[in-house]
Protein backbone atom coordinates (compact mmCIF):
# COMPACT_ATOMS: atom_id res chain seq x y z
CA UNK A 1 0.00 0.00 0.00
CA UNK A 2 2.29 2.95 1.20
CA UNK A 3 6.31 2.34 0.72
CA UNK A 4 7.42 5.23 2.59
CA UNK A 5 6.07 2.95 6.15
CA UNK A 6 8.20 -0.10 4.94
CA UNK A 7 9.31 -1.75 8.11
CA UNK A 8 9.01 1.50 9.68
CA UNK A 9 6.44 3.56 12.02
CA UNK A 10 2.50 3.49 10.78
CA UNK A 11 1.17 6.23 8.92
CA UNK A 12 -2.25 4.93 10.07
CA UNK A 13 -4.63 8.03 10.74
CA UNK A 14 -2.14 10.70 10.00
CA UNK A 15 -2.97 13.47 7.08
CA UNK A 16 0.06 13.28 5.00
CA UNK A 17 -1.37 15.67 2.56
CA UNK A 18 -1.30 18.38 5.23
CA UNK A 19 1.83 17.37 7.11
CA UNK A 20 5.76 18.17 6.48
CA UNK A 21 6.92 14.62 7.35
CA UNK A 22 10.82 13.86 8.17
CA UNK A 23 11.27 10.39 9.06
CA UNK A 24 13.66 7.60 9.26
CA UNK A 25 16.07 4.96 10.89
CA UNK A 26 19.02 5.07 12.92
CA UNK A 27 21.67 2.66 12.72
CA UNK A 28 25.12 1.66 14.25
CA UNK A 29 27.39 -0.89 12.49
CA UNK A 30 24.00 -1.71 10.03
CA UNK A 31 22.04 -2.96 12.95
CA UNK A 32 19.09 -0.59 13.97
CA UNK A 33 19.79 1.85 16.63
CA UNK A 34 17.26 0.95 19.86
CA UNK A 35 17.71 3.28 22.01
CA UNK A 36 18.57 7.01 21.28
CA UNK A 37 16.94 10.08 20.45
CA UNK A 38 17.02 12.36 17.29
CA UNK A 39 16.44 15.98 17.52
CA UNK A 40 15.08 18.55 15.02
CA UNK A 41 16.98 22.11 14.69
CA UNK A 42 15.54 24.35 12.54
CA UNK A 43 17.15 26.72 9.84
CA UNK A 44 19.75 28.96 12.55
CA UNK A 45 20.01 25.60 14.70
CA UNK A 46 17.90 26.42 17.28
CA UNK A 47 16.06 23.30 18.95
CA UNK A 48 12.87 22.24 17.55
CA UNK A 49 11.95 19.20 18.69
CA UNK A 50 13.13 15.98 19.86
CA UNK A 51 12.02 12.33 19.65
CA UNK A 52 13.22 8.73 21.18
CA UNK A 53 13.62 6.32 18.35
CA UNK A 54 11.53 3.33 18.33
CA UNK A 55 12.45 -0.41 19.38
CA UNK A 56 13.66 -0.18 15.25
CA UNK A 57 15.60 2.86 15.01
CA UNK A 58 12.81 5.12 13.24
CA UNK A 59 11.92 8.43 14.23
CA UNK A 60 9.40 10.59 12.74
CA UNK A 61 9.04 14.49 13.06
CA UNK A 62 5.98 16.58 11.75
CA UNK A 63 8.03 19.85 10.28
CA UNK A 64 7.49 22.40 8.47
CA UNK A 65 8.79 23.81 5.20
CA UNK A 66 12.24 24.51 4.48
CA UNK A 67 15.23 23.33 5.53
CA UNK A 68 16.03 21.63 9.07
CA UNK A 69 18.98 19.81 10.65
CA UNK A 70 18.92 16.04 12.17
CA UNK A 71 20.43 15.19 15.40
CA UNK A 72 21.50 11.74 16.69
CA UNK A 73 22.18 10.74 20.23
CA UNK A 74 23.23 7.37 20.64
CA UNK A 75 24.78 5.80 23.58
CA UNK A 76 28.58 5.24 22.79
CA UNK A 77 28.45 7.28 19.12
CA UNK A 78 29.38 10.97 18.90
CA UNK A 79 25.88 12.63 17.36
CA UNK A 80 25.81 12.58 13.76
CA UNK A 81 24.12 16.22 11.78
CA UNK A 82 22.37 15.48 8.74
CA UNK A 83 20.66 18.62 6.53
CA UNK A 84 17.09 17.64 5.65
CA UNK A 85 14.14 19.23 3.14
CA UNK A 86 11.14 18.98 3.96
CA UNK A 87 8.10 19.81 2.26
CA UNK A 88 4.04 20.23 3.14
CA UNK A 89 2.68 17.26 1.63
CA UNK A 90 5.64 15.02 1.15
CA UNK A 91 7.71 12.72 2.88
CA UNK A 92 11.17 13.08 3.63
CA UNK A 93 13.13 9.91 3.93
CA UNK A 94 16.43 10.26 6.24
CA UNK A 95 18.74 6.97 7.38
CA UNK A 96 21.65 8.01 9.76
CA UNK A 97 24.60 5.17 10.16
CA UNK A 98 26.27 6.77 13.21
CA UNK B 1 18.96 27.77 46.06
CA UNK B 2 21.89 26.45 44.56
CA UNK B 3 22.41 24.09 41.67
CA UNK B 4 24.48 21.63 44.87
CA UNK B 5 20.59 21.46 46.49
CA UNK B 6 19.00 21.20 43.66
CA UNK B 7 20.29 18.98 41.17
CA UNK B 8 21.53 15.33 41.46
CA UNK B 9 23.69 13.47 38.72
CA UNK B 10 23.17 10.55 37.37
CA UNK B 11 26.22 8.41 39.07
CA UNK B 12 24.54 10.14 42.87
CA UNK B 13 20.96 8.46 41.79
CA UNK B 14 22.82 5.36 41.03
CA UNK B 15 24.35 5.26 44.69
CA UNK B 16 21.24 6.22 45.88
CA UNK B 17 18.87 3.26 44.46
CA UNK B 18 18.19 1.00 47.51
CA UNK B 19 18.23 4.52 50.23
CA UNK B 20 14.59 3.93 51.05
CA UNK B 21 14.22 7.35 52.29
CA UNK B 22 14.60 8.49 48.69
CA UNK B 23 12.13 8.59 46.42
CA UNK B 24 12.63 8.59 42.60
CA UNK B 25 9.43 10.44 39.97
CA UNK B 26 9.30 9.85 36.41
CA UNK B 27 7.32 13.09 34.81
CA UNK B 28 7.07 12.61 31.16
CA UNK B 29 5.36 14.15 28.52
CA UNK B 30 4.79 10.69 26.86
CA UNK B 31 3.21 9.22 29.87
CA UNK B 32 3.95 5.92 28.29
CA UNK B 33 7.78 6.36 28.41
CA UNK B 34 7.68 4.95 32.17
CA UNK B 35 5.75 1.75 31.87
CA UNK B 36 8.37 0.68 28.43
CA UNK B 37 11.42 0.91 31.57
CA UNK B 38 12.22 2.89 34.52
CA UNK B 39 14.80 4.04 36.57
CA UNK B 40 14.71 0.78 39.76
CA UNK B 41 12.11 1.44 42.52
CA UNK B 42 11.28 5.04 40.29
CA UNK B 43 7.11 5.62 40.89
CA UNK B 44 5.45 7.55 38.00
CA UNK B 45 3.55 10.46 37.93
CA UNK B 46 1.02 11.73 35.19
CA UNK B 47 0.90 15.04 34.70
CA UNK B 48 -2.40 15.35 32.82
CA UNK B 49 -4.36 12.76 35.00
CA UNK B 50 -2.51 12.92 38.16
CA UNK B 51 -1.11 16.67 38.47
CA UNK B 52 -4.03 18.54 36.79
CA UNK B 53 -7.74 19.25 37.83
CA UNK B 54 -9.85 16.96 35.39
CA UNK B 55 -12.07 19.79 34.92
CA UNK B 56 -11.44 23.24 35.76
CA UNK B 57 -8.11 24.69 34.03
CA UNK B 58 -6.21 24.58 37.44
CA UNK B 59 -3.50 21.99 39.61
CA UNK B 60 -4.88 19.55 41.92
CA UNK B 61 -5.72 21.04 45.40
CA UNK B 62 -3.95 20.57 48.68
CA UNK B 63 -6.18 17.95 49.75
CA UNK B 64 -5.87 16.00 46.02
CA UNK B 65 -2.24 16.52 46.42
CA UNK B 66 -2.02 15.05 49.80
CA UNK B 67 -4.38 12.10 48.69
CA UNK B 68 -1.94 11.29 45.50
CA UNK B 69 1.03 11.21 47.46
CA UNK B 70 -0.15 9.14 50.34
CA UNK B 71 -1.38 6.58 47.85
CA UNK B 72 1.69 6.23 46.06
CA UNK B 73 3.40 6.01 49.13
CA UNK B 74 5.77 9.31 49.32
CA UNK B 75 6.31 11.01 53.31
CA UNK B 76 6.97 14.33 53.81
CA UNK B 77 10.65 14.00 54.90
CA UNK B 78 11.76 11.78 51.92
CA UNK B 79 14.00 13.38 48.94
CA UNK B 80 11.79 13.24 46.26
CA UNK B 81 14.15 13.34 42.69
CA UNK B 82 12.22 14.07 39.98
CA UNK B 83 13.39 12.83 36.38
CA UNK B 84 11.68 12.54 32.92
CA UNK B 85 11.87 12.82 29.19
CA UNK B 86 11.91 15.60 26.81
CA UNK B 87 14.74 17.70 28.66
CA UNK B 88 12.85 16.83 32.33
CA UNK B 89 10.75 19.70 31.10
CA UNK B 90 7.71 17.93 33.15
CA UNK B 91 10.02 16.63 35.59
CA UNK B 92 11.19 20.44 36.36
CA UNK B 93 6.75 21.24 36.01
CA UNK B 94 6.50 18.61 38.65
CA UNK B 95 9.76 20.11 40.05
CA UNK B 96 7.82 23.38 40.96
CA UNK B 97 5.06 22.12 41.73
CA UNK B 98 6.26 20.05 44.72
CA UNK B 99 8.07 23.12 45.60
CA UNK B 100 4.60 25.14 45.30
CA UNK B 101 3.36 22.80 47.71
CA UNK B 102 6.29 23.15 50.26
CA UNK B 103 7.74 19.56 50.00
CA UNK B 104 10.83 20.41 51.78
CA UNK B 105 13.49 18.14 50.08
CA UNK B 106 13.51 17.21 46.24
CA UNK B 107 15.75 17.38 43.41
CA UNK B 108 16.02 16.98 39.86
CA UNK B 109 18.19 14.71 38.44
CA UNK B 110 20.28 16.35 35.83
CA UNK B 111 20.04 15.27 32.59
CA UNK B 112 16.61 13.73 33.02
CA UNK B 113 15.67 10.70 31.64
CA UNK B 114 17.62 10.71 28.60
CA UNK B 115 21.14 11.29 29.82
CA UNK B 116 20.23 7.86 31.96
CA UNK B 117 19.87 6.43 28.55
CA UNK B 118 22.91 7.71 27.00
CA UNK B 119 24.94 7.12 29.68
CA UNK B 120 23.55 3.22 29.36
CA UNK B 121 22.28 3.23 32.66
CA UNK B 122 19.67 0.49 33.62
CA UNK B 123 16.11 0.86 33.34
CA UNK B 124 13.85 -2.11 34.22
CA UNK B 125 10.16 -2.92 34.37
CA UNK B 126 9.10 -4.04 37.15
CA UNK B 127 7.07 -1.70 39.34
CA UNK B 128 7.92 -0.90 43.22
CA UNK B 129 6.05 -1.29 45.78
CA UNK B 130 5.41 1.55 48.55
CA UNK B 131 3.71 1.32 51.71
CA UNK B 132 1.00 4.71 51.79
CA UNK B 133 1.90 7.17 53.47
CA UNK B 134 -0.02 10.42 55.24
CA UNK B 135 1.03 13.07 53.45
CA UNK B 136 0.22 16.37 54.45
CA UNK B 137 0.86 19.38 51.66
CA UNK B 138 1.24 23.47 52.69
CA UNK B 139 -0.62 26.22 51.13
CA UNK B 140 0.12 26.79 48.01
CA UNK B 141 3.72 29.06 47.58
CA UNK B 142 2.40 31.62 45.82
CA UNK B 143 5.27 33.81 45.31
CA UNK B 144 6.89 30.84 42.73
CA UNK B 145 3.56 31.43 40.33
CA UNK B 146 2.04 33.68 38.57
CA UNK B 147 -1.13 34.81 37.55
CA UNK B 148 -2.39 37.39 34.76
CA UNK B 149 -3.06 40.31 36.25
CA UNK B 150 0.41 40.34 37.94
CA UNK B 151 1.52 39.37 34.28
CA UNK B 152 -0.19 42.14 32.79
CA UNK B 153 1.34 44.85 35.33
CA UNK B 154 4.87 43.52 34.79
CA UNK B 155 4.73 45.00 31.39
CA UNK B 156 7.94 47.02 31.45
CA UNK B 157 8.55 46.81 34.73
CA UNK B 158 9.88 43.56 35.49
CA UNK B 159 11.54 40.84 33.28
CA UNK B 160 9.29 38.68 31.62
CA UNK B 161 11.20 35.96 29.92
CA UNK B 162 9.42 34.22 26.82
CA UNK B 163 10.80 30.77 26.56
CA UNK B 164 9.08 29.57 23.52
CA UNK B 165 10.85 29.08 20.40
CA UNK B 166 11.57 32.45 18.54
CA UNK B 167 9.03 31.93 15.85
CA UNK B 168 6.38 31.03 18.68
CA UNK B 169 7.71 34.76 19.94
CA UNK B 170 7.12 36.23 16.87
CA UNK B 171 3.91 35.49 15.81
CA UNK B 172 4.92 33.01 12.88
CA UNK B 173 3.67 30.22 15.20
CA UNK B 174 1.12 28.91 17.72
CA UNK B 175 2.78 26.52 19.14
CA UNK B 176 6.08 24.36 18.09
CA UNK B 177 6.59 22.52 15.35
CA UNK B 178 5.79 18.66 16.16
CA UNK B 179 3.71 19.77 19.50
CA UNK B 180 0.50 19.02 20.23
CA UNK B 181 -1.54 22.60 19.13
CA UNK B 182 -3.17 23.76 22.41
CA UNK B 183 -3.71 27.34 20.67
CA UNK B 184 -4.29 30.67 22.20
CA UNK B 185 -6.76 32.71 20.02
CA UNK B 186 -3.70 34.87 19.25
CA UNK B 187 -0.08 34.56 17.94
CA UNK B 188 2.82 36.93 19.68
CA UNK B 189 4.12 37.91 23.06
CA UNK B 190 3.43 40.18 26.09
CA UNK B 191 5.46 43.14 25.63
CA UNK B 192 8.51 44.03 26.50
CA UNK B 193 9.83 40.07 27.17
CA UNK B 194 12.95 38.90 26.78
CA UNK B 195 13.16 36.19 24.10
CA UNK B 196 15.45 33.01 26.06
CA UNK B 197 14.01 29.74 24.33
CA UNK B 198 14.34 27.01 27.45
CA UNK B 199 16.89 25.00 25.49
CA UNK B 200 19.49 27.85 25.31
CA UNK B 201 20.14 26.54 29.24
CA UNK B 202 20.66 23.20 28.37
CA UNK B 203 23.80 20.56 26.68
CA UNK B 204 22.45 18.61 24.02
CA UNK B 205 22.26 15.39 26.46
CA UNK B 206 20.25 17.17 28.62
CA UNK B 207 22.37 18.10 31.26
CA UNK B 208 21.92 22.08 32.74
CA UNK B 209 24.61 24.55 31.22
CA UNK B 210 27.28 25.92 34.05
CA UNK B 211 26.45 28.59 36.06
CA UNK B 212 28.60 31.11 34.28
CA UNK B 213 26.94 29.94 30.93
CA UNK B 214 23.70 30.29 32.05
CA UNK B 215 24.27 34.11 33.50
CA UNK B 216 25.82 34.86 30.46
CA UNK B 217 22.87 33.73 28.37
CA UNK B 218 19.85 35.98 30.32
CA UNK B 219 22.14 38.86 30.88
CA UNK B 220 23.11 39.05 26.59
CA UNK B 221 19.15 38.63 26.45
CA UNK B 222 18.41 41.86 28.59
CA UNK B 223 17.74 40.15 31.83
CA UNK B 224 17.81 43.33 34.15
CA UNK B 225 19.29 40.71 37.98
CA UNK B 226 17.78 43.72 40.08
CA UNK B 227 14.29 43.10 38.89
CA UNK B 228 11.85 40.24 39.85
CA UNK B 229 11.29 38.08 37.10
CA UNK B 230 8.28 35.79 35.48
CA UNK B 231 8.83 33.45 33.20
CA UNK B 232 5.89 32.00 30.50
CA UNK B 233 5.92 29.61 27.68
CA UNK B 234 2.81 27.88 26.07
CA UNK B 235 1.35 25.85 28.99
CA UNK B 236 3.50 26.14 31.37
CA UNK B 237 6.00 23.39 31.52
CA UNK B 238 9.27 24.85 29.52
CA UNK B 239 8.76 27.64 31.49
CA UNK B 240 9.05 25.44 34.62
CA UNK B 241 12.73 24.38 33.49
CA UNK B 242 13.44 28.30 32.92
CA UNK B 243 12.34 29.52 36.42
CA UNK B 244 14.20 26.14 37.95
CA UNK B 245 17.46 27.64 36.05
CA UNK B 246 17.09 31.34 37.41
CA UNK B 247 15.41 30.08 41.03
CA UNK B 248 17.08 27.07 41.49
CA UNK B 249 20.42 27.05 40.15
CA UNK B 250 21.29 30.60 39.87
CA UNK B 251 19.88 31.27 43.10
CA UNK B 252 17.55 34.45 42.28
CA UNK B 253 15.16 35.65 44.95
CA UNK B 254 11.81 36.60 43.05
CA UNK B 255 11.39 33.97 39.63
CA UNK B 256 8.08 33.08 39.41
CA UNK B 257 6.37 30.53 36.78
CA UNK B 258 3.11 31.82 34.72
CA UNK B 259 1.49 28.73 34.26
CA UNK B 260 -1.29 30.11 32.33
CA UNK B 261 1.17 30.98 29.59
CA UNK B 262 0.67 32.16 26.50
CA UNK B 263 -2.78 29.66 25.58
CA UNK B 264 -4.37 31.97 28.78
CA UNK B 265 -2.82 35.26 27.85
CA UNK B 266 -3.01 35.00 24.07
CA UNK B 267 -6.95 34.32 24.41
CA UNK B 268 -7.53 37.08 26.50
CA UNK B 269 -9.64 40.16 25.84
CA UNK B 270 -7.83 43.93 25.58
CA UNK B 271 -4.31 42.79 27.16
CA UNK B 272 -1.89 44.00 24.79
CA UNK B 273 0.47 42.01 22.33
CA UNK B 274 3.51 42.36 20.43
CA UNK B 275 4.47 40.90 17.69
CA UNK B 276 7.83 40.15 15.60
CA UNK B 277 11.23 39.43 17.06
CA UNK B 278 11.94 42.57 18.95
CA UNK B 279 10.26 42.80 22.81
CA UNK B 280 8.17 45.94 21.94
CA UNK B 281 7.11 48.42 24.07
CA UNK B 282 5.28 49.11 27.10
Amino acid sequence: MCGATEGGLSLNGINTDIEAIVQGQVTKGGEPVSTGYVRLLDRTGEFTAEVPVSATGHFRFFAGDGEWTLRTLVPGAEPVDRKVQAAVGSIAEVEIAV
Amino acid sequence: MSRENSLVSAQWVEENLDNPKVVLIEVDEDTTAYDKGHIKGAIKLDWTTDLQDQVRRDFVNKEQFEALLSERGVANDDTVVLYGGNNNWFAAYAYWYFKLYGHEDVKLLDGGRKKWELDSRELVGELPDRPATTYTAQEQDLSIRAFRDEVVAAIGTQNLVDVRSPDEFAGRLLAPAHLPQEQAQRAGHIPTAANVPWSKAANDDGTFRSDEELKEIYTEAGVDWSKDTIAYCRIGERSSHTWFVLKEILGEENVKNYDGSWTEYGSLVGVPIALGDEPGEA
